[in-house]
C-alpha cells in the first residue's frame, strides 16, 4: 500500500495542489467556450504545463480534463451546446431544466454526480490498472501490433460519422506518424528535404490545431447560431429532494460508466446514453424524461464522468489510449518523457500514483470550484463569440510556439486547423487520425519487430495465444458491420440479389 | 420507448444545421483520398519495401497508403448514399480570409516580434471577421496583447520573438 500513500504524499504537496486547482479553474474556463470539447481544451493548454516537473504537470492535466468536462456540461445545460458527444444526453433534461429557471439545480447535480462517478471509477481504477499492467508485462510486440490495430478500429467504430471516413482518417493519421527518420534504418521519409521535417511531426501543433483551430475556424461559419446565455442562475445547491430522487441514477450511473469507459471507442458517450436509458426504463414516470427529470442529468453526468476516469485505464496499463482526449493526454506524457505502458506502474510508481491520485483531487476540487463559479460562467457565457475567439486562436499560435520554440510549428498548427475545419465539414471525425498518429509508431515499430521475430511469416500472430484472441476479435469487429450491411442491402436492394458480392 | 423520445422532439442545434453537401463534394473527397494514397504508395516504394522477413523503411507506408487508397475507392463507391458532409457555402469565404491572416501571422513573427501581429491579428478578427464596434476592437486587442506580454514573455518566460 505504501506507493499508493506516497502518492497521496506528492499529490498534497502545496504546488501540486495549487497546480491542481489552476488547471480545473482554467480547464473550466477553455471548457465552457462553445465548441471547445476536453481534447480540444487540453490540446490549447498543453504548452502552459510543459515548463513543469512531470507529475506536477500531469496533475494539471489531469485538472484540466476534469474541468474542460465540467464545462462541457455547463453550456449543455445554459446553451443547449453540447462540449462534447458524451454529454448530448444531457441537453435533454439539462436545458429543460435551465428553462424551468433551474439551470443551478441541474448544475448541483451534475457537479456532485460527477463527483461521485469520477471518485467511485477512481477507486476501482486503483485497484485494477496495477492487475491490468502486470498481466501485460508478457505483451511482445506481436500483442502489441493486435492492440494498436485493435484500438485503433474500435475507436473508428464508434466515432462521430461513418466508420468508413473514421478508417480513412486513421490511415491518414499513420502515414503522418511515418515522417521523419526512420528509428530502424534512419532513411528519411517523407520530409522532401525539410529539416524541420526530418524529426518527425510533433504530437502537439497536430493536436492543436485538428481539436482546437479547426474547431473554431468551423464556429466562424456558424456565427449567426449563437445562443444567448440566461442572465442568472439561481440556487445552485440541489434540494434534499432532488438529491434523494437523484442517488440511484448517480449509483447506477456510475457502475455503467466505470465499465464501459475501459472499452476503447466512445466509452463515455456509450455510458451517458446507457444510463440516460437504464433512468428512463426504470423510471415509473418516464414522461417526465426530457422535460427537466433530475434524474436525467444525474445519469449521464455521472456515467461520463466515471467513464472518463476509467479510460486511463487503457492508457496507464497498456500504453494504449482509448480514445482522443486519451490520446491527448498520452502526447502529453510522451513530452514529459514518460512513455505509459505497463511498466509505468513497477518502474516509476510515485508517477503513477500521482496521476491517480490527483484525480481524487481533481474530482473534490471540481465539486468546490464549480458550485461557486457557475455565476462567473454564466457571465462568460454571455462574452460574446466574435471577442472570444481570437483571443483563443492567439493563445493557440502563441502557445504552438513555446513547446519547440518554433515558428515552423505554428505554420503546422495553422495547417492542421485547415485540415481540421475541412475534415469537419466533410463529416470526418479528427479524432482517429490524432488516435492513429499518437499510436502511429508504437504499431510500426511493433509490426516490424514482430515479422523479424516470426521470420516474416504473419501466420505468427495467429500461433500465440494473446495476439491471437486479440486479432479474433480485431476480424469480428470489422467484419460483422459489413457483413450487416451486406445482408442489409441484399434484403432492401433486390438489384443486388443476384450478384456476387 | 415510448413517443416522446427526446432526440427527436429536442435534438440539439439540428435544425439549423447547414445543407448537406452533394454527391460531386462527396466524389472530389474520395479522389483526393485516392491521390493522397497514390503519392504516399509512389513514395513509399522508393523508399524500398523490402520483404515480410526484412521490412525495410517503406513497409509500412506502403501498406498503410495502400489501404488508404482501398478506402478511397470505398469512399467513392458510396459517395451517392453519404448526406454527413456540409455543403461550402458562402460564410466559408471568412474561413479564407480568417486563415490568411493566420498564414501572415506566421510569416511576420519571426521578423518583427510577436506583438504588433498579435494586436493587428486580433484586431482584424474583431472589427472585420466580427463586426465589433471600432472602440471595442481596439480596447480589446491591445488588453490582449498586453495580456499575452504579460502572460507568455513575463509569466512563462518564452523566448518567442519579441520587440520589448
Amino acid at each position: 500500500m505504501s506507493p499508493v500513500l506516497d502518492g497521496f504524499a506528492v499529490v498534497l504537496e502545496p504546488t501540486n495542489l495549487l497546480y491542481c486547482l489552476v488547471g480545473v479553474v482554467i480547464g473550466m474556463l477553455v471548457g465552457v467556450l462553445p465548441g471547445l470539447g476536453p481534447a480540444a481544451t487540453i490540446a490549447i493548454l498543453l504548452p502552459v504545463t510543459l515548463g513543469f516537473e512531470p507529475v506536477t504537470a500531469i496533475i494539471m492535466l489531469a485538472g484540466i480534463f476534469y474541468g474542460a468536462q465540467y464545462g462541457g456540461t455547463i453550456t449543455s445545460v445554459l446553451l443547449r451546446l453540447p462540449g462534447e458527444a458524451s454529454s448530448v444526453v444531457t441537453v435533454f433534461d439539462g436545458h429543460a431544466l435551465a428553462r424551468q429557471g433551474k439551470a443551478g439545480t441541474a448544475l448541483g447535480i451534475a457537479a456532485i454526480g460527477s463527483f461521485v462517478g469520477g471518485t467511485l471509477s477512481v477507486i476501482a481504477l486503483s485497484l485494477v490498472a496495477p492487475l491490468v499492467a502486470e498481466f501485460a508485462l508478457d505483451f511482445g510486440p506481436p500483442e502489441y501490433t493486435m492492440l494498436a490495430l485493435l484500438g485503433i478500429l474500435l475507436v473508428a467504430t464508434v466515432s462521430n460519422g461513418g466508420m468508413l471516413k473514421a478508417l480513412i482518417a486513421a490511415a491518414l493519421g499513420l502515414l503522418l506518424a511515418t515522417v521523419g527518420r526512420d528509428g530502424f534504418t534512419s532513411a528519411e521519409r517523407f520530409t522532401f528535404d525539410n529539416l524541420s521535417l526530418a524529426d518527425g511531426l510533433d504530437f502537439v501543433p497536430i493536436a492543436m490545431g485538428l481539436f482546437g483551430l479547426g474547431e473554431i475556424l468551423y464556429t466562424l461559419e456558424e456565427r449567426h447560431r449563437a445562443v444567448h446565455a440566461p442572465t442568472k442562475v439561481a440556487n445552485v445547491w440541489p434540494s434534499r429532494s432532488d438529491l434523494r430522487q437523484s442517488s440511484g441514477a448517480i449509483g447506477r450511473g456510475g457502475v455503467i460508466g466505470f465499465i464501459l469507459g475501459i472499452l476503447p471507442g466512445g466509452g463515455a458517450v456509450l455510458a451517458s446514453l446507457a444510463a440516460y436509458a437504464l433512468e428512463k426504463r426504470r423510471s415509473r414516470t418516464p414522461e417526465r424524461f426530457g422535460r427537466g427529470a433530475v434524474e436525467g442529468v444525474a445519469a449521464p453526468e455521472t456515467a461520463n464522468n466515471a467513464a472518463a476516469t476509467s479510460s486511463f485505464i487503457p492508457l496507464l496499463s497498456l500504453g494504449i489510449p482509448a480514445n482522443a482526449t486519451m490520446a491527448v493526454i498520452f502526447g502529453a506524457l510522451l513530452i514529459q518523457g514518460i512513455t505509459p505502458g505497463p511498466q509505468l506502474v513497477t518502474e516509476h510508481p510515485e508517477l503513477f500514483w500521482g496521476v491517480v491520485n490527483s484525480m481524487y483531487i481533481g474530482n473534490i476540487l471540481l465539486l468546490i470550484m464549480s458550485i461557486p463559479l457557475v455565476g462567473l460562467f454564466v457571465r462568460i457565457l454571455r462574452i460574446r463569440p466574435t471577442i472570444l475567439a481570437p483571443i483563443t486562436v492567439l493563445i493557440t499560435l502563441i502557445g504552438a510556439y513555446t513547446v519547440n520554440n518554433s515558428v515552423f510549428d505554428i505554420g503546422l498548427v495553422v495547417f492542421f486547423g485547415v485540415l481540421g475545419y475541412l475534415m469537419k465539414k466533410l463529416g470526418f471525425d479528427p479524432g482517429p487520425l490524432v488516435l492513429a498518429f499518437v499510436l502511429g509508431s508504437l504499431l510500426e515499430s511493433s509490426l516490424r519487430r514482430s515479422l523479424l521475430l516470426f521470420e516474416g511469416d504473419p501466420g505468427g500472430f495467429l500461433t500465440r495465444p494473446i495476439s491471437g484472441t486479440l486479432f479474433a476479435l480485431f476480424l469480428a469487429v470489422a467484419l460483422v458491420p459489413a457483413a450487416r450491411a451486406i445482408w442489409h442491402n441484399r434484403r432492401t436492394d433486390p438489384r443486388h440479389s443476384n450478384e456476387p458480392v | 420507448m415510448s413517443t416522446e423520445n427526446p432526440s427527436t422532439a429536442d435534438e440539439p442545434s439540428d435544425d439549423t444545421r447547414p445543407p448537406a453537401a452533394g454527391t460531386v463534394t462527396n466524389l472530389v473527397t474520395a479522389t483526393v483520398v485516392v491521390v493522397l494514397g497514390g503519392a504516399a504508395l509512389a513514395g513509399a516504394l522508393s523508399l524500398g519495401i523490402g520483404s515480410p522477413s526484412k521490412p525495410g523503411p517503406g513497409t509500412w507506408p506502403a501498406l498503410v497508403s495502400t489501404a488508404l487508397i482501398i478506402l478511397g475507392v470505398l469512399l467513392a463507391a458510396a459517395a451517392r448514399r453519404m448526406d454527413d458532409a456540409e455543403k461550402f457555402t458562402r460564410t466559408g469565404f471568412l474561413v479564407i480570409v480568417a486563415v490568411g491572416t493566420m498564414v501572415a501571422y506566421v510569416a511576420v513573427i519571426g521578423v518583427i516580434g510577436f506583438e504588433i501581429p498579435t494586436a493587428l491579428l486580433a484586431f482584424f478578427w474583431l472589427r472585420i471577421l466580427g463586426r465589433e464596434s471600432w472602440r471595442t476592437s481596439i480596447v480589446v486587442s491591445l488588453a490582449a496583447t498586453c495580456a499575452f506580454y504579460a502572460l507568455f514573455v513575463g509569466a512563462l518566460k518564452v523566448t518567442i520573438p519579441h520587440l520589448f
